[in-house]
């Protein structure tokens, strides 16, 4: 890529992390508004717990937080206060939202980072060794599992892993979050479901390379195996892996909501439900914005890397 | 391979390396609460439970009030004014004194917030020559114990940053040491209690939302002490030879709620066929498992006084609650299904999953009931929908989860559920004038002379007219591993008592 095609490369993407941050922001707000039951209730109940007196509590609420206001002018103080680079507080917890993202999505991306590791040491090398021999036993054994692993929902996974790991093996904890210790368990839960997709991926770009013109003659011109799988084979199979990836960023944030209450991990699966439930508009906002923001900066690199891998997609675009 | 073998040997150095555990003499503690927003009247039930923070007024194990921050509490003779003497000894965890002052700022701000205080016919808080005055607007005989609820916990002026709370310093043998919500709470001994030292010195708390992995936590050693367990967990941890299992039985009723104001529920023959038709014992054995929790009235065994051993119990009685409906004018239609002037007796119940037994309850009376020709359609969604559908007059049927304890007295919950318009979680509809002058009396009198006999009166207006039919009541679980000791049930899950607690020898 030049200089010019980086720069303009670089105004297309902020240009579109603008509007999806405009856009993402006017989808929540109406879609939490036209979403039946009274927000000022709700907020109630997520405040106070249901045992507390609900309508009273809602009463007070309404007053505090302005909800009987027009809808236009809540709406374009949120856009002004986003301009400024706040986005509001938390009306359950009080706690600016900023904060709250900081802590929760900042755990959910050391899990998620954590997951796609795991993953990568699991996936592609299962796909290779069954992609350079197709039917093979390695593959069958590779298909087999990435069948189980896909099917089998992350929720019965993390039990199944809990059960083994913590109560048979007493290895690791079956709760909690701050230490390495604890999030093997919920990355593993994670990074199976990844692996199952990837190492097919993988297994059959590595098994169109083999049977490219251009491996079979790397094997002729007489280079040892291990080198024409490291100079010929890898560099081109990683590429459908490497676009793969940033579809798998979909498939962990689909994942991280059920394997974070399950494991009792407090990231932003498990508090963008708890926002949606309690009608926490500014966080769910927050939430959704700034992972808009994170898919738009997931395609950038994934892009960036690939054309780094194969440089001829570049000249084309 | 060399990268599979690489791989291998990451894992297992992974699962390996941390079979040591960290810190041995930390008490852990895992719970299903989350700690969303500390505010005392949002949250206050975690910090008062563990120790962090403590109320004037608590409870022993029997539900007695005892002195908590309080050393003792008088009324004036026309009953308009409560005097709290405060204990001298007492410390906040910043080092400074608790004055009648810091209590006075402290309450008063928990009375112009959302909270039962707010419900107390309070005029002012104010202290007075040491103590702390407490004037009312009329006699109100359970305000001592209005004061134990967890939103009423006495914090130091430091807590407070512009009005709001924005850490917890209070007065308990646990200080915080850090906190990360909403999941985890470090706690070590403040080392200013007035009660001395508490036995184990660090104390981490976890919020674990899910009932199995809460189990799975106590089984692999992972915790200590575990709070609210599934009933289906618990015979299985009972087994387990490195736990002890301890139950308590809860003032917490899950009834329904009807709209005595509808034409399904407005006769009282209706609601006692309601009540005739479900099959307690069953429904307790199966989704519970313990037919003991059978509500055969309102209030359980654990509430003395309140619960009659000479009421008539309610039963399952099918033939009794098709003649009931019958009386009231209700006839099988072609389909079965009941039919009063072209009207069928076709119900929604609505419920919710902050309990996670309400939604499986729900669908088990709504078979019960159409075996009696009721059809009823369930309906879960969030907990704040009763109150609005109660609100707006279009609720027919809830399932709901009462807590009697809200203030020890139950009286104070009786107030607000069978007062003229009914409440929330009370009844709907139903205007019982006979109701309202008991409750009105009960709450102006602490003589147990004029108490004894309006209490018992209650308790019958309410097995007669069931305004809200009771199905099951509740119990705690909490498991414990056998390295502490010490452990015991608070049934009204006011103070857990961890400073009690021992490592065992």
């Amino acid at each position: 890529m030049t200089g010019r095609g980086m720069k303009n490369f670089l105004v297309l993407r902020l240009l579109q992390a603008g509007i999806v941050a405009v856009v993402v922001g006017a989808l929540c707000f109406v879609l939490m508004r036209v979403l039946p039951g009274d927000a000022a209730m709700r907020i109630a109940a997520g405040r106070y717990g249901p045992d507390a007196r609900i309508t009273d509590a809602a009463a007070k609420i309404r007053i505090e937080l302005g909800l009987d206001r027009p809808l236009a002018v809540q709406f374009f103080e949120w856009l002004g206060s986003l301009a400024r680079f706040d986005l509001g507080h938390s009306l359950v917890t009080g706690s600016p939202v900023a904060h709250e993202l900081q802590v929760q999505l900042g755990a959910s991306v050391w899990l998620a980072a954590a997951a796609l590791l795991l993953s990568l040491l699991i996936g592609p090398i299962v796909g290779l060794l069954g992609g350079l021999k197709p039917g093979g036993t390695a593959d069958r054994m590779g298909l087999f599992g990435a069948v189980t692993f896909r099917a089998v929902p992350p929720f019965v996974l993390g039990l199944v892993l809990m059960l083994v790991f913590s109560r048979q093996l007493g290895w690791l904890p079956p709760a909690g979050f701050g230490s390495p210790r604890e999030i093997l368990l919920p990355a593993l839960t994670l990074a199976l479901g990844l692996a199952a997709i990837s190492s097919r991926v993988t297994r059959n770009a590595v098994a169109a390379v083999a049977r490219a013109p251009y491996f079979a003659f790397a094997r002729y011109k007489g280079l040892p195996e291990a080198v024409v799988v490291r100079r010929h084979g890898l560099r081109n199979a990683a590429i459908p892996v490497v676009s793969y990836l940033g579809l798998q960023a979909i498939y962990l944030i689909e994942g991280v909501v059920v394997v974070e209450s399950l494991f009792a991990y407090p990231g932003i699966g498990h508090a963008l439900v708890h926002a949606i439930i309690e009608r926490d508009v500014p966080m769910v906002q927050g939430t959704a914005l700034t992972m808009g923001l994170m898919f738009v900066a997931i395609a950038a690199a994934v892009d960036l890397l690939t054309y780094w891998l194969d440089p001829r997609m570049g000249k084309n675009a | 391979m060399p990268i599979a073998k690489a791989f291998f040997l990451t894992l297992m150095l992974g699962a390996a390396m941390p079979v040591a555990p960290a810190g041995a003499e930390v008490l852990k503690v895992a719970g299903p609460w989350e700690i969303a927003g500390i505010e005392p009247a949002q949250t206050g039930y975690v910090f008062s439970r563990l120790q962090v923070a403590e109320t004037l007024v608590t409870t022993d194990r029997q539900g007695a009030l005892v002195p908590g921050l309080a050393e003792s509490w008088s009324v004036s003779d026309d009953g308009l004014v409560w005097t709290f003497k405060l204990r001298r000894n007492a410390k906040f965890h910043d080092g400074t004194a608790v004055t009648a002052e810091n209590v006075a700022e402290s309450l008063q701000r928990t009375l112009a917030g959302v909270g039962v205080l707010a419900q107390a016919p309070i005029a002012g808080i104010a202290a007075e020559g040491g103590d702390v005055r407490v004037s009312l607007t009329k006699p109100f005989s359970p305000l001592p114990a209005y004061l134990v609820h967890f939103s009423t916990i006495i914090l130091a002026p430091s807590s407070l940053e512009a009005g709001k709370v924005v850490r917890i310093v209070g007065t308990g043998p646990y200080k915080v040491k850090s906190l990360t919500p909403p999941a985890r709470l470090e706690l070590e001994a403040s080392g200013t209690w007035w009660g001395g030292e508490p036995g184990i010195a660090q104390v981490n708390y976890l919020a674990v939302g899910q009932g199995e992995t809460r189990a799975l936590m106590a089984e692999s050693g992972e915790a200590d002490l575990v709070f609210s367990m599934l009933p289906v967990s618990v015979d299985r941890l009972k087994a387990n030879p490195k736990l002890d299992v301890r139950i308590a039985t809860i003032p917490r009723t899950r009834l329904i709620k009807v709209n005595a104001a509808s034409p399904f529920f407005d006769q009282v023959e209706e609601r006692q066929a309601i009540s005739a038709a479900i099959d307690r014992v069953g429904t307790t054995k199966v989704i519970l498992r313990n037919p003991d929790l059978a509500a055969t009235q309102l209030f359980p065994p654990a509430m003395k006084g309140w619960n009659d051993p000479e009421v008539q119990p309610l039963e399952k009685n099918l033939d009794k609650a098709r003649a009931l409906l019958k009386s009231a004018g209700w006839v099988p239609g072609s389909d079965g299904i009941l039919e009063k002037d072209g009207k069928r007796f076709s119900v929604t119940m609505l419920t919710y999953a902050s309990w996670p037994e309400l939604p499986p309850l729900a669908t088990a009376l709504q078979a019960q009931l159409r075996q009696v020709g009721i059809d009823v359609k369930v309906s879960v969604g969030n907990s704040s929908e009763i109150p609005a559908r109660h609100k707006d007059g279009t609720l027919e049927m809830g399932l709901v989860s009462r807590l009697y304890s809200i203030v020890p007295d139950p009286v104070g919950t009786l107030l607000q559920d069978y007062g003229p318009t009914g409440s929330d979680w009370g009844s709907m509809g139903w205007d019982n004038k006979e109701m309202q002058q008991i409750v009105e009396k009960l709450a102006a009198s602490s003589d147990p002379k004029v108490r004894e006999p309006l209490r018992k009166r209650a308790v019958e207006i309410l097995q007669q007219e069931l305004p809200s039919i009771p199905v099951t009541w509740s119990e705690l679980a909490i498991v414990s591993s056998k390295r502490i000791n010490g452990v015991e049930v608070d049934p009204l899950e006011v103070n857990y008592g961890l400073s009690a607690i021992r490592w065992a020898q």
